[in-house]
Formats: structure tokens, C-alpha cells, sequence
């Protein structure tokens, strides 16, 4: 007994007992985070390579959706995941210091800034709805020609957008939760590492976005 | 825990550029460029994403084992769009199967 109470005042703060110190601690947690990370990268790439043949196989009937997309809010929302990056990055800055004020502050700003994006997706998928650019039974498209090749834009449009925003919808969960944790100073310099790792999350969500900006938004621009 | 704090700064300029590639491949898709429209596109991207994951994610700073899974993980992205394209790229290039 006594032997295990001088083993745990022996530990380094914020350092649980099954590993040997915080370097493998963190190691761990960073390892186990980016391979489900990787998981969510082959998850979206199956996406990424439906597009790829498709695009291939009707290359102007892909462009000639590009005229639908709202590039002005495509871009804006590229910016406010960025800057939700940026203020994501500074939270993780702040629990490395021990700011628990400033962590909840830029943890409260990634949140508001992931809100705008979605509240901005919203705007873009009713246009859609609007203009009967939903595939399905009341899926319309002017250009008689490509009316059915366009549709398959419009599906993965829909699916790649939208498995993002779902994930934009987890990431806010997962965000509220660290700003509950934080106040409830569940965080000290010594261990944030759920911090850190939702961080990486976020990241990630980011990532998938700006390879979804161009792709469906401005390919194509020009014709 | 065991890293340094990285200063504001570095994040900072990090993000300006992020911003500034986004501006930069908004400009471009109004430029006619051919073929090239889709290549610049996706330089930039690819630029965007790495300083994410190098600097926002902090992989510079990560351990040789961490870096291999991740590059490991984008290899196999990379098996993935690679051989699916050498398959429907290559489609038509040969004159009708006759030898089957």
C-alpha cells in the first residue's frame, strides 16, 4: 500500500498511471487520433473517387454546374473555416499555457464560427431546393442536354457536402463538450490532451473542405 | 505536456496564408487556363492542406511513427485515385479488344 502511494505522488501531473511519462502519453492519444483520422480520409476518398470518374466521364456537364454554385458563399464559408482553424489552434495554444479564459474564449469562437458555416450551408441548400437542383423525382436542369449527368453532380454535391456538414454538426458537439469540460477546469497545462485532439478533428474537417471548394465550385468556371 | 509553445506569430502567418491561397484560387478559376484551371486548382489545395496538417496539427513536431501512419494513410488515398484513373483514363486508347 504504501509502496503505491509513493508511485502515484511520484507521477508527473496530469500523467495516468499506465503509461510510463506524458511523452508516451501523448504519443498515444496522438497515434490512436490519426488513425481514425485516416479512416475518415479513406471514408471520404471512396467520395473523392466517384467524383474523379465521374468528372472524367462527363467533364462538361460537370463544368456546366458551376454556373449553380454560389462561389461568393462557397469562398466566404472557405475563410470562416480557416479563421475556425486559426481560433482552433489559438484554444489549444491557451490550454498549453493554463489560460482557461482564453481557452473558452476561442473554443466559443471556433464553435460560432463552425455555426455561421452551417447556417451559410442552409442558405445555399434551399437555394437548391428552390431552383429543383435536388436529385430526385423534381430534380430540373435548363440544359436539356445534360440534364441527366448533371443530376449525378448534384447527388454527390449533396453527399460529399453534406457528410461534411454532418461532421461540421459532430465537431460542434465535440466543441460544446471541451467548453462544458473547460469551465468545469477539467484542463490545466499539465493534461488537455481531448483539446489537442478534437482540435485535430476539426483540422481534418477543415481539410476535407478545401479540397471540396474547388472541386465542386470553381472547376469549370470559366466555359 | 511535452511541447513547446508555439508563438502567435507562426500561427498567424500560417493563416494568412491560408487565406491568401483561398483568395488566390478564387482569382484563378475566372482566368481561362485550359487543362491548367484544374491543375493550379488543385496545387493550391494540396498547398492549403499540408500547412494545416504541418503547422495547424502540428505533425513537424510529431514522432517518426505518427508521420509514417499518416503517409502511409495518404499512399493508400493515393493507391485508391491512382489505379481507379488508370482504369477509366485509359479506356478507348486501345483499338476494339480483338485479341480477347
Amino acid at each position: 500500500m504504501a509502496d503505491s502511494e509513493t508511485m502515484v505522488a511520484a507521477h508527473a501531473p496530469g500523467l495516468q498511471h499506465h503509461f510510463d511519462n506524458t511523452e508516451q502519453q501523448l504519443e498515444s492519444s496522438t497515434l490512436g487520433m490519426w488513425v481514425f483520422l485516416l479512416t475518415e480520409v479513406m471514408f471520404f476518398g471512396g467520395m473523392f473517387g466517384g467524383y474523379t470518374v465521374y468528372r472524367n466521364l462527363y467533364p462538361d456537364a460537370f463544368a456546366s454546374t458551376s454556373h449553380f454554385m454560389n462561389v461568393a458563399i462557397g469562398a466566404f464559408n472557405t475563410g470562416v473555416l480557416i479563421c475556425s482553424s486559426f481560433t482552433m489552434v489559438l484554444a489549444v495554444r491557451s490550454a498549453q499555457l493554463g489560460l482557461k479564459k482564453m481557452l473558452v474564449l476561442f473554443l466559443l469562437l471556433t464553435l460560432l464560427l463552425g455555426c455561421v458555416f452551417l447556417g451559410l450551408k442552409y442558405v445555399e441548400y434551399h437555394e437548391k431546393w428552390v431552383d429543383h437542383h435536388v436529385p430526385g423525382p423534381g430534380f430540373h436542369y435548363d440544359d436539356a442536354r445534360y440534364a441527366r449527368q448533371a443530376q449525378i453532380l448534384f447527388f454527390l454535391y449533396f453527399a460529399m457536402t453534406g457528410m461534411h456538414a454532418i461532421h461540421m454538426v459532430v465537431g460542434a458537439g465535440l466543441l460544446t463538450t471541451l467548453i462544458v469540460m473547460a469551465l468545469r477546469n477539467r484542463f490545466s497545462a499539465a493534461w488537455y490532451t481531448p483539446v489537442e485532439m478534437i482540435g485535430l478533428y476539426w483540422h481534418f474537417v477543415d481539410i476535407v473542405w478545401i479540397f471540396l471548394f474547388p472541386l465542386l465550385y470553381l472547376i469549370g468556371h470559366t466555359r | 505536456m511535452t511541447h513547446q509553445v508555439v508563438p502567435v506569430k507562426v500561427y498567424g502567418a500560417v493563416f494568412g496564408g491560408l487565406l491568401a491561397l483561398t483568395a488566390t484560387t478564387v482569382a484563378v478559376s475566372k482566368l481561362d487556363l485550359g487543362e491548367y484551371n484544374f491543375i493550379v486548382a488543385m496545387t493550391i489545395a494540396v498547398i492549403k492542406a499540408s500547412l494545416v496538417v504541418w503547422f495547424f496539427m502540428d505533425v513537424r513536431r510529431s514522432s517518426s511513427l505518427t508521420k509514417l501512419f499518416i503517409g502511409a494513410g495518404f499512399f493508400w488515398m493515393a493507391i485508391l485515385l491512382v489505379f481507379v484513373l488508370s482504369d477509366y483514363l485509359s479506356r478507348g486508347w486501345l483499338p476494339g479488344a480483338r485479341w480477347l
